[in-house]
């Protein structure tokens, strides 16, 4: 019977020990002392600095970068810190060539930017390392705030509101906090258990209460916390995965990549996680292509990636896309799925379409083509399951199948306040999630204490 | 094909590149792994006088500054003269001039301001063959709390005496090396043309201190908690350097004195710089200690390509050559105008010139043109300060564009003037008016 690579169906064990430590190892390891030195003094900490205004979370990046510099990494922790508290996740998965690395002036005068995101590892990790504490809380105002979702949004929320001595109670439906920070995010983006030591970095401000197991709509409703709470900050993810709406989807090997991709980063042991050995991903996101790219590292043979449009069109950078290449993953385009393949009622192949743009329509060209497969994920999107809220209470507004707020983060709803993914207007980014969060309590705070007066 | 044989004060060598009296050139074995590499020449480290020899300290000598990547950048010393017995010295002088005819050897001097001391040494030093003496009137530290070294070189009455001696007492051409920490360079070097010297060289090492630890707040390089001022050399003394060369080639009473130029030369383009100033050869210290003598190669190969592609033929045709172009301020054309310009295909838009020009300078440049990022110089501010120039990451990028006689000066309003003027007879000169009742 074949064995590792070859193994047929979905199975587990595909490599040896050695190389799954090795394929999930940092993808991009910490500059040490002296390359961040060096890497620092690249930065020409430039006027009204491109980076920082392209960053979310508006970073001060020139005097983070020059405070590495000169030998101080903990005031670098702290500048970062202040805008962005998960600034160490951040400087992990920010797809950092779309945003601050994209517009530096070195990379357009010379395609080489400063590598921000891994300085900005660089301080982070000294701080954290030290467990410095940058931000006392403020005097006990004696006002609660309910947080739904531990992820990005509600994480950085729940921060802040601490700082300015509300007291914070954050209702986690899953096991573990961290959102998609611990649940989604390839693997070897965040390795050590980096997403809780940084809940826990953040937490040790006090005043923030996290339970676990508490779904909303489940365990409780939203008018229980608009009754119990002073404010209210929805923080929740994306619940629901679009379907490939082709026949046969329910054959066994159909899976949802973040389903996947959960599963990977809470595996005790990698050998244990079972993969195809032909493997298709339909898809063109980062999801899509972090199940990719991992399907080959735990050992599938071959890894294809289909997406219904052209390579200029994919929500993947470009530094994604060359990663998946790296890894030996095919990117295909032009390719939409019409009907799964099963034998005995499992995964044997997928039929695809081609397509291709009539005017400004995506249109089937009625063109087949085939791939054997043993294992097809999902990565065609994800949506916000809006009926949790709707318990009991007033309706909160939603705006295209999200939650509508204003530039401040409030919702439809008084005292209600959200962000991150579930919020219509959301750029699906962790940094953007954080700012949103982050924002929000400013927003809670000044509301609760008339106008930040406590 | 360019010849850079080199012809100072008579002592011939290959090349103009000579290795500073130093530890690079403390012994034979050093000395002989210099010429192997092609260097031209050595002053031999500083040669005390009989009896037991000076010691060092015995932890660390060197203290440095760096810029990005460790790139060494300054490097001071608080080394003695040579700790070796004299006589082991001169032998290996004698034997190493035998085996390497045709590279100079100079031998560095310091004993104690007594005639007699010099002339018991300078005999012995003759014996050997040697090319030279070179006066150490430099050393900054420890020798000079002994009377010697810059305690001699900051007195010109000393160096005129001991100058005096040395050419009364040997056949061997004198050179006297200064000291860098005076005032006025002109000063000790027209001593030493008054007392007969046939060269200067300079610039010896500046008192520094490299840094301080923070934790045991004591100067670096730190002996025991302790620290004392070295000498300073490397690349950042450079500029220190060369104007000094400069003054002295100028000077109406040492102009012709021949100048051995010394002081954080690290590559062909800055020997040449130094020798178009007025230094009749070059000598190199820092950077050897730093790469090893390899880097002779490159600086002879660059050289030589400089020289071929401007159609310099021999050495003679660029020393001196710049002298005549360093001035006083008063002479500086005041009708000459220039205007700073951005060449907007190489602007990076970082914005270091604008906001340099904005927080420390003329506002004459700026941030934002109709609601885009876009740096441009406002001609009507400029002043032609060149500060954005010299911020700019860019190499040309931002130039120095002089305006042409009769265009207008938006800043003044006024056409500029054909006429060279200076502030010699500038209407807002009160010196000047004097002049002209």
């Amino acid at each position: 019977m074949a064995t590792g690579h070859f193994k047929q169906g979905i199975a587990g064990g595909r490599l040896s020990p050695e190389q799954y430590a090795d394929n999930f190892s940092d993808l991009h390891p910490p500059l040490d002392h002296h390359e961040a030195l060096v890497e620092s003094d690249r930065c020409y900490f430039c006027y009204d600095a491109p980076c920082m205004n392209a960053c979310p979370t508006s970073i001060d990046i020139p005097l983070f970068i020059r405070q590495i510099s000169t030998g101080n990494p903990i005031g670098s922790a702290k500048t970062i810190f202040d805008q962005n508290i998960l600034g160490g996740m951040c400087a992990r998965v920010c797809p950092t060539e779309t945003l601050c690395e994209e517009v530096c002036v070195r990379e357009v005068a010379e395609g080489k930017p400063v590598q921000i995101g891994r300085l900005q590892r660089y301080a982070t990790d000294v701080a954290m390392a030290e467990n410095k504490q940058f931000y006392p809380r403020a005097a006990p105002t004696g006002k609660t705030a309910a947080v739904v979702g531990a992820g990005p949004a509600g994480l950085a929320a729940a921060h802040r509101l601490a700082r300015h001595g509300h007291e914070v109670t954050i209702l986690e439906a899953r096991p573990k906090a961290g959102g998609l920070n611990e649940y989604g995010i390839a693997a070897y983006k965040s390795i050590d258990n980096f997403a809780q030591a940084e809940v826990d970095y953040i937490t040790s401000i006090g005043g923030i209460d996290i339970q676990n197991g508490k779904a909303l709509g489940r365990d409780y409703q939203l008018s229980d916390l608009t009754r119990n709470y002073d404010a209210v900050f929805l923080g929740m993810g994306l619940g629901g995965v679009n379907a490939l709406r082709a026949d046969g989807e329910e054959a066994q090997g159909v899976t949802n990549a973040v389903e996947f991709i959960a599963e990977l980063r809470q595996a005790s042991d990698l050998a244990t996680l079972p993969v195809g050995r032909r493997v298709v991903v339909i898809g063109g996101g980062m999801t899509a292509i972090d199940a990719a790219v991992q399907s080959k590292l735990l050992g599938a043979e071959e890894v294809t990636i289909c997406y219904r449009r052209g390579q200029e069109h994919m929500n993947a950078s470009e530094f994604e896309q060359d990663l998946a290449a790296a890894n030996g993953v095919t990117i295909r385009h032009w390719l939409q799925p019409k009907r799964v393949i099963a034998e005995g009622g499992k995964v044997s192949g997928i039929e695809l379409e081609y397509t291709a743009m009539d005017g400004d329509k995506l249109v089937g060209s009625g063109e087949r083509l085939t791939l054997v497969a043993d294992q097809v994920f999902k990565a065609i999107g994800q949506s916000f399951i809006p009926s949790a809220l709707n318990g009991s209470g007033a309706l909160l507004a939603l705006e295209a199948g999200r939650i509508k707020v204003d530039a401040e983060g409030r919702t439809s709803l008084a005292n209600v306040w959200a962000g991150g993914d579930c919020i219509f207007g959301g750029d699906d980014l962790t940094v953007s999630a954080v700012a949103q969060g982050r924002d929000a309590a400013e927003s809670i705070h000044r509301a609760l204490t008339s106008n930040g007066r406590a | 094909m360019a010849d850079i044989s080199n012809n100072f004060v008579g002592i011939k060598s290959p090349n103009p590149f000579w290795l500073a009296s130093a530890p690079p050139t403390d012994k034979a074995y050093n000395v002989i792994r210099a010429f192997k590499a092609g260097w031209g020449g050595v002053v031999w480290k500083t040669l005390g006088e009989e009896g037991p020899p000076v010691v060092n300290v015995n932890g660390p000598r060197y203290g440095a500054i760096w810029g990005a990547d460790r790139r060494l950048l300054g490097l001071n010393n608080i080394e003695l003269i040579t700790d070796r017995d004299l006589q082991v010295n001169l032998r290996e002088i004698k034997q190493v001039k035998m085996d390497w005819p045709d590279r100079a050897i100079v031998v560095s001097l310091m004993v104690p301001c007594e005639e007699h001391a010099w002339k018991a040494i300078l005999p012995v030093v003759e014996e050997t063959g040697a090319d030279g003496i070179e006066l150490n009137f430099g050393c900054p530290h420890g020798m000079s709390e002994r009377g010697m070294g810059a305690a001699v070189g900051q007195v010109p009455e000393y160096i005129e005496m001991v100058v005096r001696w040395c050419k009364a007492n040997t056949r061997m051409p004198v050179i006297t090396k200064l000291t860098p920490n005076i005032t006025d360079i002109r000063k000790p070097a027209r001593a030493a043309h008054a007392g007969g010297t046939d060269a200067v060289s300079l610039i010896n090492t500046i008192n520094s201190i490299t840094g301080v630890n923070l934790d045991s707040f004591a100067p670096e390089p730190t002996i025991d908690g302790k620290g004392s001022h070295g000498g300073y050399c490397g690349p950042a003394v450079k500029p220190i350097a060369m104007n000094m060369v400069a003054e002295i080639a100028r000077d109406p009473e040492t102009h012709g004195l021949p100048i051995s130029g010394i002081g954080g030369i690290t590559t062909w383009r800055d020997a040449a710089e130094f020798m178009a100033l007025g230094a009749g050869n070059v000598q190199v210290c820092t950077a050897a200690m730093t790469y090893g003598f390899k880097i002779v190669q490159e600086m002879i190969a660059g050289l030589e390509n400089w020289m071929n592609e401007k159609g310099h033929a021999t050495l003679e045709d660029i020393i001196g050559r710049a002298t005549p172009n360093v001035t006083d301020w008063q002479y500086l054309n005041l009708n000459y105008i220039a205007k700073a310009h951005i060449d907007q295909e190489a602007c990076i838009k970082c914005g270091r010139c604008h906001i340099a020009c904005e927080d420390t300078s003329h506002q004459a440049i700026t941030s934002m043109v109709d609601g885009v990022r876009h740096f441009e110089v406002i001609e009507a501010e400029c002043v032609g300060c060149n500060l954005c120039v010299n911020v700019c990451p860019v190499e040309n990028c931002i130039t120095m564009e002089p305006l042409a006689a009769g265009v207008m000066d938006q800043r003044t309003g006024k056409p500029v003037s054909p006429v060279y003027a200076n502030w010699t007879t500038h209407p807002n000169n009160p010196m000047a008016k004097v002049a002209a009742e």
